[in-house]
């Protein structure tokens, strides 16, 4: 069945959306992700405009990040204290990538950035998460299925003032590390157009040493804040959010979601690691194979002021 | 072409009537329609009927067809010497484009050279009767501005770049590859030096706007006569007001937008518990 998107202005088959919807939704709720790394270049594939693909992108995740963390919330696995420190250096962040995004957007290599941006992080994260995840699993065998050893402790983290509780994730650490990687991943995803999941689990877990299970939870919390901020922003300034294509993804998204959130309740800490690993890895390879690949037409168009 | 002008005089009336006739039955728009008609020094005239003239993009929108038929009206015979061919064009509104090439640095493939075309209409599609050389000379093409090259305005190329005209075929090739632009030869059937139809194929993904749609009658690649209208594309119903809610109103479009994200993410976490119950 063909949709026309009124504001893409393009047709397209709504099972194709409702499909992809799904599975970045299961993916979402599996790891709490918002997904947006995975989908915005699926709807570029599919030949939505980029800009509202990330525009639309952001109030898709809205719904499966809230559908996904409502299951977190009946578990108690969303440390909202942390959720909430991390969302005001988020702000800032996202206030701060705007402005180096239209500077960009001045030189006129936006989308190359773009492009190095998600390969390097995607890349660097991937790897990371990859080799701590095999590490894990090959000790935990070792050690015949018993506990993982003691997390490792970060002297710099502890050492830094404005020391806050944290019970539900069992912490005791300064406020500056949390705002610091909400800054963080809000510049990267008002640049990247994206939650920034991808980039927030592994710092809660490696840098903040939070237990696994409850960064999932509060991930989504803090990425449905961001990304809500996003869709007004772009909604009220680009007129570049297709309600259509959002209803259609977002039918098929919530639904993956609550899925996805099963899917991993069954599965080992370092198994999920280890999954969301090899997705992050896939794309920075695509990704890095499209900068280094001669591209089947050198040229491209835009509008005038351009992507 | 030995035909006694007389009996093609009896045929003109005959398929004129025919032709009125057609037109009043499927209720459509004929001859007209605000638009212009010339003459040339042949004394020959278009008599235009569009299946539609306007097309209505709705929810389920998956791209229209339009019927474009006509008739040639003369008070004279029938010129003899060359045979008389029909071009038809639709073109949609024009924007300028910034078209971009990359370059292999430093080992990735980077946008280096741009060029800014000034106009380069959204939709293009050409019909003929015969092969576009046949059909129309270069000058007059010139003159008319007909063939895609032709419809496209890039004065500003830069001459510092080099191969700027690479741009504007560029522009041609990925706007052909999406359908966007055609030119279709033979596609125009002539009768009887008089009557002509054609079907113009317009896809899904059109934007908004009165699409100019221009008829050529030419002899030896010569225009004759020329004739003139448009075909508006609007956005109706749902898509109508969401597209004019997001422009209008885009602090409250947005606020729905999310509304609707979180009413959709309650929904269906209430909805597994429900199932998960039961």
């Amino acid at each position: 069945m063909q949709i026309y998107l009124p504001i893409a202005e393009v047709s397209v088959n709504a099972f194709l959306l409702l499909g992809l919807g799904g599975m970045v939704g299961i993916l979402s709720g599996m790891f709490g992700v918002g997904g947006g790394f995975l989908m915005t270049p699926l709807l570029f594939f599919i030949g939505i405009p980029p800009a509202v693909a990330v525009a639309t992108e952001a109030n898709q995740i809205v719904a499966s990040s809230f559908s996904g963390v409502l299951a977190h919330f009946r578990r108690r696995t969303v440390d909202i204290k942390m959720g909430l420190v991390l969302q005001v250096g988020g702000l800032i962040g996202a206030a701060l990538g705007v402005v180096v995004f239209n500077y960009l957007k001045a030189l006129g290599q936006v989308d190359l950035l773009v492009k190095l941006c998600y390969v390097v992080f995607l890349g660097v994260v991937g790897a990371l998460m990859f080799i701590e995840s095999l590490n894990a699993i090959r000790k935990s065998k070792k050690a015949g299925g018993t506990a993982p050893a003691a997390r490792r402790q970060r002297g710099w983290v502890h050492a830094l003032p404005f020391k806050m509780r944290f019970r539900t994730s069992g912490l005791y650490i300064s406020v500056i590390p949390p705002i610091l990687v909400g800054v963080c991943v809000g510049i990267l995803a008002a640049i990247m157009g994206v939650g920034g999941g991808f980039i927030m689990v592994p710092a809660m877990i490696y840098i903040l040493g939070m237990p696994t299970k409850v960064v999932v939870g509060t991930s989504l919390f803090q990425i449905i804040l961001v990304t809500a901020f996003t869709t007004m922003l772009h909604a009220t300034t680009n007129y570049t959010v297709d309600i259509v294509l959002a209803v259609l993804l977002l039918i098929g998204g919530v639904i993956g979601a609550q899925i996805g959130t099963r899917i991993g309740v069954y599965l080992k800490a370092e198994q999920l690691r280890i999954l969301l690993a090899i997705m992050v890895l896939a794309v920075c390879i695509k990704l890095g194979l499209d900068l280094l690949l001669m591209p089947s037409d050198l040229y491209s168009l835009g509008s005038e002021g351009g992507h | 072409m030995a035909r006694s002008s007389r009996l093609c005089n009896v045929l003109n009336n005959a398929k004129h009537h025919l032709i009125a006739a057609v037109t009043l039955a499927s209720f459509t728009l004929a001859a007209p329609l605000a638009a212009q008609n010339k003459s040339g020094s042949t004394g020959e005239e278009v008599v235009l009927g569009l299946s539609k003239d306007r097309v209505a993009i709705t929810a389920t929108f998956d791209g229209s067809e339009i019927l474009v038929f006509g008739a040639v009206k003369r008070e004279t015979p029938i010129p003899t010497g060359a045979p008389l061919q029909v071009v038809v064009a639709v073109s949609g509104p024009a924007s300028p484009v910034m078209v971009r090439r990359k370059e292999k640095k430093l080992g990735i493939w980077v946008n280096t050279d741009s060029v800014l075309v000034d106009s380069a209409p959204s939709f293009y599609a050409i019909a003929t009767s015969a092969p576009f050389s046949d059909v129309l000379t270069d000058t007059e093409d010139l003159r008319y501005r007909v063939s895609i090259e032709r419809a496209i305005r890039s004065v500003g190329a830069g001459m510092h770049i080099r191969g700027a005209q690479d741009f504007a075929e560029a522009v041609i090739r990925i706007r052909t590859q999406d359908d966007l632009y055609s030119l279709r030869e033979n596609t125009v059937a002539v009768d009887e030096e008089t009557l002509f139809r054609t079907a113009i194929d317009m896809p899904a993904n059109l934007t908004e706007g009165a699409y100019r749609t221009r008829i050529y009658l030419t002899r030896g690649g010569e225009v004759v006569a020329q004739y003139e209208t448009t075909i508006d594309v609007d956005k109706v119903g749902l898509e109508r007001f969401l597209y004019s809610m997001s422009r209008e109103q885009p602090f409250l479009y947005g606020l729905m937008s999310l509304a609707i994200a979180i009413a959709a993410g309650w929904g269906a976490s209430a909805a597994f518990r429900l199932l998960r119950n039961s």
